[in-house]
């Protein structure tokens, strides 16, 4: 891990299992299937569901500023905390939440490397305990950061620009309008296709099969290809929002990118657009 | 307790790759089906045997696959 550019934003599954019990820690497990927790986590983890408290769950948005102070408290999480997040499919939702940390001023939040795949596929422990932490008072959140977020008129103008790379995560079938959402989940949109002139990188070209990310190098080939570079503005998007905060992370942390944003309305917000043009096929561009 | 006879295979359900994640916890077999592109979670389910859990799963990723619609280009 140390070619990354920040290899402090990622542990091992071996530096989680020695830090079980460091006060100055907390594990938080957020899964895109919210029940894989209950089934059996790391000793002393404790689990945040993407659908309740990591959004707004009145209008679409992500958690407002108190609801994040509130979250924070309840999981005995202070400013000066380690939060190590992890979860099922190669951290996506723990991306997610990292990301939401960030917005909020967090320090120091870090990804558990490969995820909840390879702490099971590596025989580690598992506990059933679901022991509620100690909660602290008055974290205070720092005032959003929204060069971490790009909201539709910048997704827009970006279009239109020439100069920003969007990044279009989701899957080849997705990005050509083949299918209007991962095979087997609901269609949550009226159009297929992607935003005219996005990169198709699926996200999962960012990692091994044991879950882990790849290697600078292989990471910086990947990118670079699509005209990536220190200095490039990017904008991740894929559905809503969660795939494309794995690729923000791959981009901002790993690679260095300085100008990544995620575009958390993502497909759900412009494949439901009236009047937004969308560009079809180019399967392909796409990469399989 | 620790995972333990952990597994990992690639099946075609009606032209979709699935992706099947099975291991044993205690006395039970749990299993997880997940779409390959782009990986997301289709199925988990708990079993008495590994052949019980994975036909468990295969069964209700076959179900909700059976949902998405290819469109013409």
């Amino acid at each position: 891990m140390a070619d990354y550019s920040n290899p402090e934003m990622l542990v091992t599954t071996e530096w989680v299992a020695q830090h079980a019990n460091d006060p100055k820690v907390r594990v938080v497990e957020v899964d895109v299937d919210t029940k894989a927790y209950e089934e059996g986590h790391p000793p002393g983890a404790i689990a945040w569901a993407w659908n309740s408290q990591l959004c707004d769950t009145v209008i679409r948005d992500i958690l407002p500023k108190r609801q994040f102070e509130e979250l924070m408290d309840q999981s005995g999480i202070g400013k000066d905390t380690t939060v190590i997040l992890y979860g099922d499919n190669n951290n996506w939702f723990a991306a997610w939440a990292l990301w939401q940390m960030k917005i909020y001023g967090h320090k120091d939040a870090r990804i558990m490397n490969g995820g909840r795949k390879k702490w099971i596929s590596e025989g580690r422990e598992l506990s059933t305990e679901n022991k509620a932490p100690s909660p602290t008072s008055a974290y205070k959140a720092s005032e959003a950061d929204l060069s971490l977020r790009a909201f539709l008129p910048q997704v827009q103008s970006a279009a239109k620009d020439g100069r920003t790379v969007m990044i279009d995560v989701r899957s080849p079938a997705e990005f050509s309008g083949e299918i209007l959402a991962p095979p087997g989940l609901p269609e949550t949109c009226q159009r297929g296709g992607h935003i005219p002139g996005a990169h198709s990188v699926p996200w999962g070209k960012a990692c091994n099969d044991d879950g882990t990310f790849k290697s600078y190098d292989e990471l910086r080939q990947l990118y670079g290809a699509e005209g990536i570079s220190s200095g490039t503005p990017v904008i991740a998007y894929c559905r809503i929002g969660e795939r494309s905060s794995h690729t923000w992370f791959v981009l901002k942390y790993l690679l260095g990118i300085g100008n990544v944003q995620n575009y958390d309305g993502s497909w759900t917000e412009w494949g439901n657009l009236v009047g937004a043009p969308v560009e079809r096929g180019a399967v392909a561009a796409a990469k399989a | 307790m620790k995972p333990e006879n952990y597994s990992e295979r690639k099946v075609d359900v009606n032209g979709w790759e699935v992706h099947l994640t099975t291991y044993q916890l205690g006395e039970k077999f749990h299993c997880t089906a997940d779409n390959v592109s782009p990986g997301a979670n289709l199925a988990r389910v708990a079993a008495d045997s590994r052949e019980a859990a994975e036909s468990k799963a295969l069964e209700r990723a076959t179900e909700l696959l059976s949902r998405t619609k290819r469109r013409e280009l």
